[in-house]
């Protein structure tokens, strides 16, 4: 049959002027922030000795995450054979690349030495996940424009298939690289848990697939690609998948800490002891993140609402940032057992639980992630053929 | 004129070499003996491993000597921010769950010989010196706090702000993080003991014993093998250098 999918490019017009200047806005405050804390420090942030890793954080490892998930929409088509989403393999890279460059920049704009970047680049302790994470991420970056360059261009598509694998398997090891820097850590009741990994994989896969939903509204209604029926079902069905996934090794994680009475201490201060990451997991990453939309996919009076779907992937990735919110933040919050059996107190915080109350420079920096991201999504749609001219169901089953 | 006539037979010749041989090494290998330091291109040795033994005993919940000595010593400021100030050891009470007996000991850098921090540092800007002592690379550190998140004994501070008139032995940056560096200053010139030990001595408490765990001779060694110590969370098989009595 004739493959009828034809690509377009987007105009520089009145319709791209609102994302530029959201990205314009976010960058300058981005700007500001790093700025202000470089000649300041970082007692400007809510970060302290005790929670060290904050808000900044919270949005770099979202938006890492999700780049590894969009790209399982390029994934499904390359690797599984699954035709259906080929028009829309283009984008899943383009957006997996805006992603990962501002989840990067959020992470070194947040460093300390933000101006020995170069170190960082060149002086590897291969010990380190953090070390390996640096090859996985600009490796990743390397395959995915790879990736795009045998899917642009027709000479190379025979290729697809091979890079697609190569792709597929990289970002499973690299979101495996982003849940074990975690994972690893050993002294912290919270993590040293090998679940992380799958976790973060299950999360990157239904973050991606979320946000790639909200990116196919967008030029659904902005660029007027057309949309029917099989498009709509199948994301519908990838988020109820994901959705589960998320679910099962959220509580495969939290009932084995449950039954590690070591762990105990640590899982009644999240789950039952009423404090703000009690609310945030039960109201933020089940209620809304995860039960919310669970019903909104699954239900029939939904059948066939784009409204529904999107509103449901909104929740998903509200969801998702309270979910890592509380992986990160609860995780050093909750006071080191150092002595075991004794009562702990000191100057250092000892025995207590940690206070973060996140500084407004942190959302700053980390809302300049999500628009370089966006800077990136536009610059790509504008400069090439990223965009199917239309999604209809014809097209797709050709 | 009057010539001088030099006679070098064999047996002169060799009592004159041995005699200005002596002359010029004697008080090199002398004055070394006495300041038992390392010229500054001499590497850590491996057959050293400095440690500390704390008897909790003679540590007083009233005192902090060794946080007021070590602050004194590295230029350490209080910034008037309890969450953000630097502390590179810290006074730590304790109450028994079980029998409610108190104590109260110092915290510090545990110099452990499988350091997670070294572990985790994406730059290897943490490190272990050949002596055991754990420091940090202050120009490769690149702030980004994972070695804060896997201490096991919360060591670490993150230098949150501007500093000045920083001490020439202790070169302390914002955005880099640190810890105790077992006076490696004091260490490498010989003096061979830290602020915090001095300190706890002077205020007539002995609590902090500082010394060379390989060497059996040291006081330390001595003691470590006479009523023992503790290593704190010994259950993550790091093998700590900072050991505790009493507890």
């Amino acid at each position: 049959m004739k493959n009828l999918i034809r690509y377009k490019s987007i105009e520089l017009d009145r319709k791209v002027f609102y994302p530029i200047s959201i990205v314009f806005i976010l960058l300058s405050m981005c700007f500001y922030a790093f700025v202000t804390l470089e000649h300041e420090g970082h007692w400007l942030t809510g970060m302290n000795n005790q929670i060290v890793w904050g808000i900044p954080h919270v949005f770099a490892i979202f938006l890492i995450v999700a780049a590894s998930g969009i790209l399982n929409i390029a994934s499904i088509s390359s690797v599984f054979g699954v035709s259906i989403y080929k028009p829309l393999s283009r984008l899943s890279g383009l957006l997996a690349i805006g992603l990962l460059v501002g989840g990067l920049m959020v992470l070194v704009l947040d460093l300390g030495r933000p101006d020995r970047l170069i170190v960082a680049m060149t002086t590897f302790n291969f010990k380190s996940i953090f070390a390996w994470n640096i090859f996985l991420y600009t490796g990743f970056l390397f395959i995915v424009v790879i990736y795009l360059w045998m899917m642009f261009e027709g000479r190379y598509n025979k290729f697809v298939q091979q890079v697609g694998m190569f792709a597929y398997a990289w970002r499973i090891i690299l979101t495996t690289g982003t849940g074990s820097i975690f994972g690893f850590l050993v002294a912290k009741e919270a993590y040293d848990s090998a679940i992380l990994a799958p976790l973060f994989i299950a999360m990157s896969l239904l973050f991606g697939t979320a946000i790639f939903i909200q990116a196919i509204y967008y030029i659904k209604t902005t660029f007027d690609v057309n949309t029917e029926e099989i498009i709509f079902k199948r994301l519908k069905k990838l988020m109820l998948y994901f959705i589960l996934a998320v679910f099962y090794f959220t509580i495969l994680y939290h009932l084995t800490n449950l039954y590690a009475t070591t762990h105990h201490d640590y899982e009644f201060f999240l789950l039952f002891e009423g404090n703000i990451y009690t609310y945030l997991f039960w109201i933020g990453q089940i209620l809304i993140g995860t039960l919310l939309p669970l019903y909104l996919v699954s239900s029939k009076k939904f059948y066939n609402c784009w409204n529904t779907l999107l509103l449901s992937s909104l929740l998903v990735i509200i969801g998702g940032f309270v979910q890592l919110y509380v992986i990160i933040i609860s995780g050093q919050a909750f006071p080191l057992d150092i002595f075991p059996g004794y009562i702990e107190s000191s100057s250092f915080g000892d025995g207590e639980v940690a206070k973060y109350i996140p500084s407004i420079y942190e959302f700053m920096l980390g809302f300049g992630g999500i628009a370089i991201a966006l800077a990136i999504f536009v610059l790509g749609i504008l400069s090439l053929e990223f965009i199917p001219d239309s999604l209809d169901d014809e097209r797709l089953q050709s | 004129m009057k010539k001088y006539e030099i006679k070098l037979d064999r047996r002169n010749f060799l009592k004159n070499s041995v005699s200005v041989g002596l002359v010029t090494i004697a008080p090199g290998v002398f004055l070394q003996e006495i300041a038992h330091g390392r010229s500054l291109d001499e590497p850590a040795s491996d057959k050293i491993r400095w440690g500390m033994l704390i008897d909790t005993n003679q540590c007083t919940e009233d005192c902090d000597a060794c946080v007021t000595a070590c602050n004194e010593e590295h230029g350490i400021e209080d910034f008037g921010r309890p969450t953000t100030d630097t502390q590179w050891i810290r006074k730590l009470n304790l109450t028994n769950e079980f029998t409610g007996k108190k104590y109260s000991l110092p915290m510090m850098c545990q110099h452990c010989e499988n350091p997670p921090c070294v572990d985790v540092c994406p730059t290897g800007a943490s490190f272990k010196r050949a002596d055991g002592i754990v420091l940090v690379n202050k120009h490769t550190c690149i702030g980004c706090r994972y070695c804060m998140m896997s201490c096991p004994y919360k060591a670490r501070s993150f230098v949150h702000e501007n500093l000045e008139n920083q001490l020439p032995h202790a070169p302390r940056g914002k955005g880099c993080v640190e810890s105790c560096n077992l006076c490696v200053h004091k260490i490498d010139n010989g003096e061979n003991n830290t602020a915090c030990a001095e300190a706890c001595v002077k205020d007539g408490h002995q609590a902090i014993l500082f010394g060379d765990l390989n060497d059996p001779k040291s006081e330390i060694s001595k003691q470590l093998s006479e009523f023992g110590a503790k290593e704190i969370r010994s259950d993550l098989g790091l093998n700590t250098a900072v050991r505790y009595r009493g507890i």
